[in-house]
């Protein structure tokens, strides 16, 4: 009985198309509220330096003097605890994860 | 007779993680066989020394990426007994339904890996093609599909409205239709039956003395579930647990496969029952005191042991994860059976070892 | 969720009675966690039956703290017992099974002993042996 049951579910699966989709190639539709890459805004940023101190890795530079803002892709774990305490809201997470990285360089 | 040593691991194709066996073998049947940890230890206890309490719920989500949410949920629980925080039922429904589709997505992992441990591969496929069901509706709700990010220190981070319930309902429906199928043929194939059936058999007293939990234990005839002890939503709902009194590699498969529907179904109780409200509170201050605190993992009863002196650096920070404990019933299987039955064995006990070693 | 934790004080000497008499009762292990005070060595015993713990607590010296076995009563404890001993350098006596420090390989020796996490420096680490790297592709420009 199993025997048939497993043939059974063999031709279904055989006559349908696949369900894996070539991604990267077809790109993935997002899921609204998916937590991907953090996009800055630097228009609206105040230098008030809240989202750094709250980054739990560390990814994100703020330096009030100079009015600079960087962030390492790389230790960025897109928690989006900087974009829940930024007093502006110049921090967002996207639904995309964006390129990857290959140099552990600051983004400025 | 010569005895050979065949090291076991720590890359194997039916591992899920790296860890180390060296089996004593005696013309096919082992011996005896001695573990060997350590690959995945990253000293996250003596984390806490530099981050401090709040931060440490996204270290504790990262443990392990098989039980992310229930390690960050033991942890939030824990830190809020200590503290005194009355967390709002909302939450507490949310966290529920949350850990038991962490528990869903677990558990068709590990029958994946079950049914290619034995070579069955197209099963493995498609039933990890029903956790990318899972994990998208994971997604949709938590907002992100394998380390949930969801849990904090007072509630949830996230709300999941009304037309997101329905829509999960609906899809869920679907999700169990195609478990159902797929557990059906796992169960009742002749060929796994002969792998499984009779194989490490753990008796019941065996298992209780040497310390398992789980589907390890209830497979054995203990009914021992720590979702009885009614944390988060579960004193709310119906849940019984599931035990099968044979204790073979078939019981303990059987046991899990029947923990997928009933996840199912207290996913769906939950979210029948939810009551409005705000879903987290505030919480200030630092934690002082020590407390023990356990909920049910998808492979066991963790333990979390914690102490806190006042500071916001934690003093003590003790899991022990539920493969911890299995790992000497798995040692003790071991013996006597045949060289072709380790990969089984060892996956019936489910090893999560960057658990174990955090 | 959390039990109220009911925490008898004991010492090393009377542990292995009280075990016994816990193991008599029905209850089985469920941990041994070690925690490292700024005075002391403290270890914590957890047994459950039913839902119920019972825990009991020894407190060690620092300078060669030594603990013996309960392997005797429980077999499961070997991974607790090797445990204790690899990461905090607890001696513990009559173990059934040993690893003799062999069960975590980690760089520095008992490294959860220390209050402050110690530091792997460049002359502690092993030189790995083997052919010298190739030139990997040049380095960017460090901000």
């Amino acid at each position: 009985m199993a025997y048939l049951e497993m043939s059974r579910l063999a031709l279904k699966w055989a006559m349908k198309r696949p369900p894996t989709t070539r991604y990267p190639f077809r790109p993935r539709h997002p899921i609204a509220g998916s937590r991907g890459q953090l996009d800055l805004d630097r228009a609206t940023c105040v230098y008030c330096t809240a989202c750094a101190k709250k980054c739990p890795t560390g990814a994100l530079f703020v330096n009030r003097l100079k009015k600079t803002l960087a962030i390492d892709r790389l230790r960025c774990i897109s928690c989006g605890y900087c974009v829940e305490i930024c007093p502006k809201g110049s921090l967002k997470l996207t639904t995309s994860h964006g390129t990857p990285a290959i140099t552990r360089d600051r983004e400025f | 007779m010569p005895r050979t040593i065949i090291p076991f691991g720590p890359q194997h194709p039916v591992l899920p993680e790296p860890v180390h066996l060296d089996l004593v073998v005696e013309d096919e049947k082992v011996v005896a066989a001695r573990p060997s940890i350590g690959f995945i230890h990253r000293g996250l206890e003596k984390l806490v020394e530099k981050k401090d309490y709040v931060e440490f719920v996204y270290v504790a989500e990262r443990i392990c990426g098989i039980c992310s949410f229930i390690h960050c949920q033991t942890y939030c629980q824990a830190i809020e007994s200590l503290m005194n925080v009355a967390v709002p039922p909302r939450a507490l429904y949310l966290r529920t339904v949350w850990g038991e589709l962490s528990r869903i997505h677990s558990h068709l992992l590990w029958l994946g890996l079950m049914a290619d441990a034995m070579g069955f591969e197209s099963l493995f496929m498609h039933s990890w093609r029903v956790r990318e069901k899972v994990l998208d509706v994971v997604e949709a709700t938590a907002g992100g599909r394998v380390i949930f990010g969801s849990c904090k220190i007072g509630g949830v981070r996230r709300d999941i409205d009304a037309e997101c319930i329905k829509q999960t309902i609906a899809d869920l429906d679907s999700i169990e239709r195609e478990i159902a199928t797929i557990t059906k043929v796992f169960l009742s194939d002749r060929s796994v039956k002969a792998r499984l059936s009779g194989v490490g058999v753990l008796s019941r007293k065996g298992a209780y003395d040497l310390g398992c939990v789980g589907p390890t234990l209830r497979a054995s005839g203990v009914a021992q579930d720590m979702r009885t002890l009614g944390y988060a939503a579960f004193k709310d709902l119906d849940l019984a647990p599931i035990t099968r009194t044979e204790g073979d590699s078939y019981a303990r498969c059987a046991v899990r496969c029947d923990e997928l529907l009933q996840s199912a179904r207290l996913i769906r109780q939950a979210l029948a029952k939810i009551p409005a409200g705000e879903v987290a509170v505030k919480v200030t201050g630092n934690p002082t005191g020590e407390i023990i605190a356990r909920t049910e993992q998808p492979r066991g009863e963790v333990v979390y042991f914690i102490k806190a002196n006042g500071t916001k650096n934690l003093q003590r920070f003790r899991i022990r994860t539920p493969t911890f404990a299995n790992l000497p019933a798995m040692l003790q299987l071991l013996q006597g059976c045949d060289l072709a039955d380790v990969p089984v064995l060892l996956l019936t006990i489910d090893p999560c070892i960057s658990c174990t070693e955090r | 969720m959390t039990a109220e934790a009911n925490i008898e004080i004991v010492t090393p000497d009377a542990l292995l009675e009280k075990v016994r008499a816990l193991r008599d009762q029905g209850y089985r292990l469920v941990q041994i966690g070690a925690a490292r005070l700024p005075e002391s060595m403290e270890l914590t015993y957890s047994f459950d039956l039913e839902n119920r713990l019972a825990n009991l607590r020894l407190n060690l010296p620092l300078d060669q703290p030594r603990l013996p076995s309960i392997s005797s009563i429980y077999k499961c404890v070997l991974l607790y017992e090797n445990e204790i001993h690899d990461l905090f350098g607890i001696q513990v006596d009559g173990m059934a099974v040993d690893f003799h420090g062999n069960l975590y390989k980690t760089a520095i020796k008992h490294p959860f002993a220390t209050l402050k996490a110690p530091r792997v420096t460049a002359a502690a680490e092993p030189k790995p042996s083997g052919p010298p790297k190739s030139a990997g592709p040049p380095k960017p420009a460090t901000t």
